[in-house]
């Protein structure tokens, strides 16, 4: 267990120390947002006006599901470093030595957590800097940056599982072409739950993306209902032990393979 | 239970593995057994494809057999590979450092990984540092730096641990002859300074009869001789004559003259190929004047004609019956 954790340590700061040397990439994540936020939130400000939406801000309304969705684009790219380190000799050097195999996946997602605490922070100063008020103050925020770093766990897993099984980059931009922004779109990331089309809110109930939007709007607000809460979060929790769980079995696949 | 010093560090016996099903299925080993003494350089030669890189891929643990057993510094790879791990060190033929490292680090990174303290792990990345000359580039990104430095970093990442028993998968593979140069000395002081058992693989001949005490020659999957250089090139005795014709002659001349030479007393294992004629010889200088007057006689002129010791390369011809060039599908490789 402490090799376990020696090891994860090792890998996540590597990971960091290559992000830190390429800022820029951390840059890119946050362009999609800060469209999302100051373009979108501008163009449909209007929306919060509808009956029955039931808030005063949209941009208000539409930050915490931007964090959430931040947080699951980039989590989709997370697979890259299994891709670029199976092409080099990298993947099969650390297989010869006796790194423990669990650390090699959640060594890549600790590092997708904290890549996406920094995130969503600087979306939630964009955010601020904009016009929003959290209403939840520090605790409904940390609350937000569990949900979401659980969320950014179920995606980066899901790519380092599809990195390891097919080993092609094409198979990532499958990810955050086709899984994304439809999941996006089939939650109340946009669009109040009230008003949702009766379909997308039936599919929106198990949507990870929409219990994570939900989650966070609600530790926001003033008076939080933490029931609400804790039970998307705990929902969230149990899907990435899954998908954690089957990013491991995808790295016993991609040893059988080789 | 670990080897002695004067032990086997490596033993193969009778690895076989398929890659894929059915009509794809690829047998990569067809019972390849070898065993390697402690503390030399051996060579596993063959062309592009022969399974070099299997067989390593198994005794490194990377992948498991489907047939037979292997024993790396007395651990069977396959029953105790974690024990295997702590043992071996492996350089894989693809870059396996980080480049967006700089090489301290990445030695650094790798000592923790076999458990050396933090400052355990700076110290040996300095000491290996210094003894791979790389000490002016320590602090700079691998990834910047020359081909030749980055397969000394990489060679440098699977000494970190000192282990008994070193992998090196086609190391010069891609390197300019000065790098290559470079590296052979360091592989050359591994054995003889450190006592390490290093397994080699490479499909040049020359890099084989450099560097290796001991080699086997693997073809299509199987082991098709076994020995040192030198044994293996006496084995074949007498010298090897080679003739190139001249570029205008067409096939009927090159006819001729292999046959005008095969007629000649003394000479056998006549081949031409393009435009050159080799042949064997008992002994070179003796059988030399009846060569050239057969060919005089064949009406056959030749542009040029050296005799030599025979080579791994003839070695590998009689062994595997056909020229080594011709068996190694990538381009330019031959040496």
């Amino acid at each position: 267990m402490t090799t376990f954790a020696t090891h994860t340590g090792l890998l996540t700061l590597r990971s960091l120390r290559t992000l830190s040397r390429q800022p820029a990439y951390l840059l890119f994540t946050l362009v999609q947002p800060m469209v999302w936020l100051l373009l979108f939130g501008q163009l449909f400000s209007k929306v919060a006006e509808l009956p029955g939406f039931g808030v005063d801000s949209y941009l208000e309304y539409l930050t915490p599901g931007v964090i959430v969705m931040t947080a699951m684009m980039s989590a989709g790219w997370s697979g890259t470093t299994f891709v670029d380190d199976a092409e080099r000799g990298v993947l099969d050097r650390n297989v010869t030595s006796p790194l423990s195999r669990g650390s090699l996946v959640t060594g890549s997602l600790v590092h997708q957590g904290i890549v996406t605490v920094i995130q969503s922070l600087i979306v939630f100063g964009v955010g601020l800097l904009a016009g929003a008020r959290y209403a939840g103050g520090v605790t409904g925020v940390l609350a937000v940056l569990v949900c979401t770093v659980l969320l950014a766990v179920v995606f980066a897993a899901l790519s380092d599982a599809l990195a390891l099984l097919t080993r092609q980059r094409e198979a990532l931009i499958g990810v955050s072409q086709f899984l994304t922004l439809p999941l996006a779109f089939l939650s109340s990331v946009m669009m109040a739950p009230a008003l949702l089309p009766g379909w997308v809110a039936d599919v929106a109930r198990f949507n990870p993306v929409d219990w994570a939007a939900v989650a966070s709007r609600e530790a926001l607000t003033a008076d939080p209902d933490w029931g609400v809460v804790a039970w998307r979060a705990g929902l969230l929790l149990a899907l990435a032990a899954l998908l954690g769980w089957l990013a491991t079995r995808a790295f016993r696949s991609y040893q059988r393979s080789i | 239970m670990p080897t002695t010093r004067s032990g086997t560090a490596i033993e193969a016996v009778n690895l076989g593995k398929t890659y894929g099903r059915g009509e794809k299925a690829v047998r990569a080993l067809n019972g390849v057994s070898f065993a390697v003494p402690t503390g030399v350089v051996f060579g596993l030669l063959g062309p592009n494809g022969a399974g070099k890189s299997t067989a390593v891929r198994i005794l490194s643990t990377l992948s498991k057999p489907d047939s037979g057993t292997a024993t790396v510094a007395g651990f069977d790879v396959r029953r105790d590979p974690a024990r295997a791990r702590r043992a071996i060190g492996y350089v894989s033929q693809k870059p396996a450092f980080d480049p967006m490292a700089t090489g301290r680090e990445n030695l650094v990174l790798s000592g923790r990984v076999y458990g050396l303290s933090r400052r355990d792990a700076r110290e040996r990345a300095r000491e290996l540092l210094t003894r791979f000359g790389l000490g002016d580039a320590a602090d700079r990104l691998a990834g910047k730096w020359s081909g030749g430095m980055q397969r000394k970093l990489d060679v440098a990442m699977g000494l970190v641990h000192r282990p008994r028993v070193l992998f090196l998968d086609e190391p010069t593979t891609g390197l300019d002859p000065e790098a290559r140069a470079g590296l052979w000395a360091e592989i050359d002081r591994l054995a003889a300074d450190d006592g390490l058992t290093v397994l080699l693989t490479t499909h040049y001949l020359e890099e084989a009869d450099r560097l290796a005490a001991r080699l086997v020659i693997v073809d299509a999957g199987r082991v098709v001789a076994e020995g040192s250089p030198e044994q293996l090139k006496n084995e074949l005795h007498g010298d090897s004559v080679q003739v190139e014709l001249a570029a205008g002659d067409a096939g009927d001349a090159r006819h001729r003259a292999r046959h005008a030479v095969g007629a000649v007393p003394g000479v056998a294992d006549v081949t031409v190929d393009g435009g050159v004629l080799r042949a064997r010889v008992g002994n070179g200088a003796a059988a030399l004047p009846g060569v050239l007057a057969a060919l005089d006689a064949a009406g056959v002129v030749p542009t040029a004609i050296t005799m030599a010791r025979p080579s791994l390369d003839d070695v590998y011809l009689r062994h595997a019956g056909r020229a080594f060039r011709e068996a190694d599908r990538t381009e330019g490789v031959l040496v």
